[in-house]
């Protein structure tokens, strides 16, 4: 299926989902308030987005985008879910209900970025150990024992 | 941080027997993890209640240090994300890069890199089965399915100089046009496979006590699989036909022929004979690409030493050996990607392994890891 | 070994120094023949670990025999990347190592830090920053023949062993890194 006929399909589907095509890939991008994201996905859910590929978050310098891309097998196709999270205390809700793939890749998201997931059944940091301090993948992240490379390109 | 852990604790078991559970520790250097994985696992008795995977022993933080690279320094630490199956990482990464850019690949460069990527998967596939083989005692089979793979790096080495870091997928096209005689020497080798993995078939998953040990362990539902993110020969294993080559068809393979292996029990025994019965598919690709492999360069022409692609997001995957092997990066319009993520088949599924070994007992926690075939570099990044 | 200690220090207290050289030769060639081998394997370089052990490259034949429990081994052959969180890990299997006890760093990750030297924040740069290590094998990853190289080059430094209390490690000191303190000599 095209991202066109998804876009169709979802728009016929669910109106209020408004999902548009990306500029440069045509891929299927569905933006969210992060109050109805919870809610998009069980939507998602009921319309064949039966596979939770990856979740992840993008450090935009004034605020978080996290990531999510899911795909139905039963339509052949795949869709972006992004949405926006603000920098002081960031929290968003868990998809663990939606789709359980969701719990160690939000672990994850929790273990280098500090976004906490509410709703996650189990939320501890997952590569690093506990007792580290900051997270690693924000653009503000400093590290006194990072040796920073020599710019020679 | 500690690694001790609380070894007793009394908890009620469902039917509200008091039970003492009993936690131990295995791993993160244990010879059964398959690198440097640790469980702490939460016996009764000699059954097991609950695995906690506790991973991040080999987080080396790629993704971070991605952001200070160029696009052409990141391949070579793509290598080193599944070291059992480099060559995957390094297209999956060129992928994105390609389509960020938009890069035109060469048609002899795709169906080179169709060769290595296939290649690959047998030679994975061949630690995957060996290393689970292994832990259930039977070395020999170890032995044999590492000879196989010794072979294969030894035609990746005549290709690229590496034995297993082989930095060989560039954006653009591969590093270097197959040697003279190189596809002569490849179609030599794959007409000897068929018999080396019929015979493997029989000296391993023919075996009565291999069949004992394998069946009924760790089942997975095809509804668990999709719902968990498994994918690869975790998912095909319990029956769900997904495979990327097939269903979201990418390079040359939608010219290819070739079947998706479906298991359909879900237990440890089908995880590996979809493994192994890939790899009959993987030799009948290669035979096809050297059969069609077209001339010209291997390589995109004008390609800029600085790729700076537009500012925008774009993800790509492919069928690693472990599955879905996804690359999402972030362009902001410089030479260095704004954020790179790698999405990773062997995180996903080993996010299975407490609900696959629960209410088996200790040894068969090994045989369920060695059927999740894990490898830490990419599940850790 | 803990006999071998003894006769060290009754052979050495009555100043028999003749004896005790003999004595020292055969020890150590005897070591030298069968360095069974702890495979510490972290990352990408267990890999060649494993290859090397196997049919095409054989460690056997130098007496190489990986075992996967510290308590039987005269040789840690440190795999791959070591990360902070990996550290203390790698330490507690060390100490556990019976006297005498050699450390082989395989690969550029063990040596330096490697190509995660720069920019990232959970590796350790360098085995050298927390175990002595005895043999350096450079690669990323090295050849399984540079590996085996690296452990006939051990069987040098075995053969200066002395069974004489004392003498043992003198030349293993841990070195300073950049960012990290001057380590103290083992």
């Amino acid at each position: 299926m095209s991202p066109h006929d998804v876009r169709h399909h979802l728009a016929e589907l669910s109106p209020q989902l408004d999902a548009r095509i990306s500029d440069h890939f045509e891929d299927v991008v569905i933006e969210v308030g992060s109050a109805n994201l919870l809610q998009t996905a069980s939507e998602l859910l009921e319309l064949g987005f039966d596979r939770l590929g990856m979740v992840t978050a993008v450090d935009t310098g004034d605020d978080f985008e996290m990531v999510y891309r899911v795909t139905s097998r039963s339509l052949s196709c795949s869709a972006f879910v992004k949405t926006r999270v603000g920098r002081i205390e960031p929290r968003v809700a868990s998809l663990c209900p939606v789709w359980p793939a969701a719990n160690w890749q939000e672990r994850e998201v929790w273990d280098l970025f500090g976004i906490h997931f509410t709703g996650h059944p189990d939320m501890r940091r997952i590569l690093l150990p506990e007792e580290w301090p900051g997270w690693p993948l924000r653009k503000d992240y400093d590290d006194p024992n990072v040796i920073r490379r020599p710019d020679y390109i | 941080m500690p690694l001790e852990v609380e070894s007793r604790r009394t908890a009620l078991s469902e039917d509200g027997r008091p039970i003492e559970e009993l936690v131990l520790n295995v791993g993160p250097s244990h010879p059964s993890t398959h690198g440097v994985g640790r469980f702490v696992v939460h016996l009764d008795g000699d059954v097991i209640v609950k695995v906690d995977p506790m991973i991040g022993y080999l987080h080396r933080g790629i993704e971070k240090m991605a952001e200070n690279r160029t696009y052409l320094q990141i391949v070579p630490l793509t290598d080193r994300l599944d070291y059992v199956g480099s060559m995957y990482a390094n297209w999956a990464y060129c992928r994105t890069v390609e389509r960020l850019a938009g890069i035109r690949v060469p048609e002899r460069a795709e169906y080179l890199r169709v060769i290595v990527c296939e290649l690959q998967r047998m030679a994975s596939h061949m630690m995957g089965i060996g290393a689970a083989a292994a832990d259930t005692g039977a070395f020999s089979m170890f032995i044999y399915a590492f000879d196989l793979r010794e072979r294969i790096v030894e035609l990746f080495e005549d290709l690229c100089g590496a034995r297993l870091t082989y930095n060989y997928v560039r954006p653009g096209g591969v590093s270097y046009d197959a040697p003279d005689g190189w596809f002569d020497k490849v179609s030599a080798f794959i007409g000897t496979v068929d018999a080396t993995l019929a015979e493997m078939d029989s000296l391993f998953f023919g075996n009565v006590i291999t069949r004992g040990r394998l069946k009924g362990i760790g089942v997975l539902s095809a509804q668990d699989a999709v719902a968990c993110g498994a994918s690869g020969p975790v998912a095909r294993g319990s029956g769900v036909n997904w495979d990327l080559r097939k269903h979201d068809p990418y390079s040359v393979y939608p010219r290819m022929e070739f079947d998706v292996v479906v298991g359909d029990k879900g237990d440890a025994y089908d995880r590996g004979r979809v493994k192994l019965f890939e790899c009959y598919e993987s030799a009948k690709i290669v035979d096809q690409c050297i059969a069609q492999m077209p001339g010209g360069h291997f390589k995109a022409e004008g390609l800029p030493r600085l790729i700076a692609p537009p500012a925008g997001d774009a993800y790509d995957h492919i069928e690693s050996a472990r599955g879905s092997l996804g690359v999402y990066l972030v362009s902001d319009g410089s030479p260095r990607p704004y954020r790179m993520k790698v999405r990773s088949p062997a995180f996903c599924n080993l996010s299975l392994a407490g609900m696959l070994a629960a209410g088996h007992t200790l040894p068969d926690l090994v045989v369920v890891l060695g059927s999740l075939d894990p490898v830490f570099g990419e599940i850790d990044r | 070994m803990a006999i071998v200690d003894n006769i060290g220090t009754a052979l050495s207290g009555s100043g028999g120094s003749v004896i005790l050289t003999s004595v020292d030769k055969l020890v150590d060639w005897s070591r030298g023949q069968s360095l069974w081998a702890f495979p510490m394997g972290t990352a990408c370089c267990a890999m060649e670990l494993i290859a090397a052990s196997f049919n095409k490259f054989d460690f056997d034949r130098l007496g190489t025999f990986p075992r996967p429990d510290p308590r039987h081994t005269d040789v840690m052959i440190l795999a791959g990347t070591i990360t902070e969180k990996m550290k203390p890990a790698v330490k507690l299997l060390y100490d556990q190592m019976p006297e005498p006890k050699w450390v082989v760093a395989m690969g550029n990750c063990t040596v330096s830090g490697g190509i995660f030297y720069y920019d990232t924040y959970s590796v350790v740069r360098g085995a050298d920053t927390f175990l002595p290590i005895d043999v350096y094998i450079a690669g990323c990853p090295p050849r399984p023949e540079s590996l085996q190289d690296g452990i006939i080059q051990l069987r040098e430094l075995v053969r200066e062993e002395s069974i004489a209390p004392g003498k043992r490690h003198e030349r293993k000191t841990l070195l300073p890194r950049k960012g990290e303190g001057a380590g103290d000599a083992l």
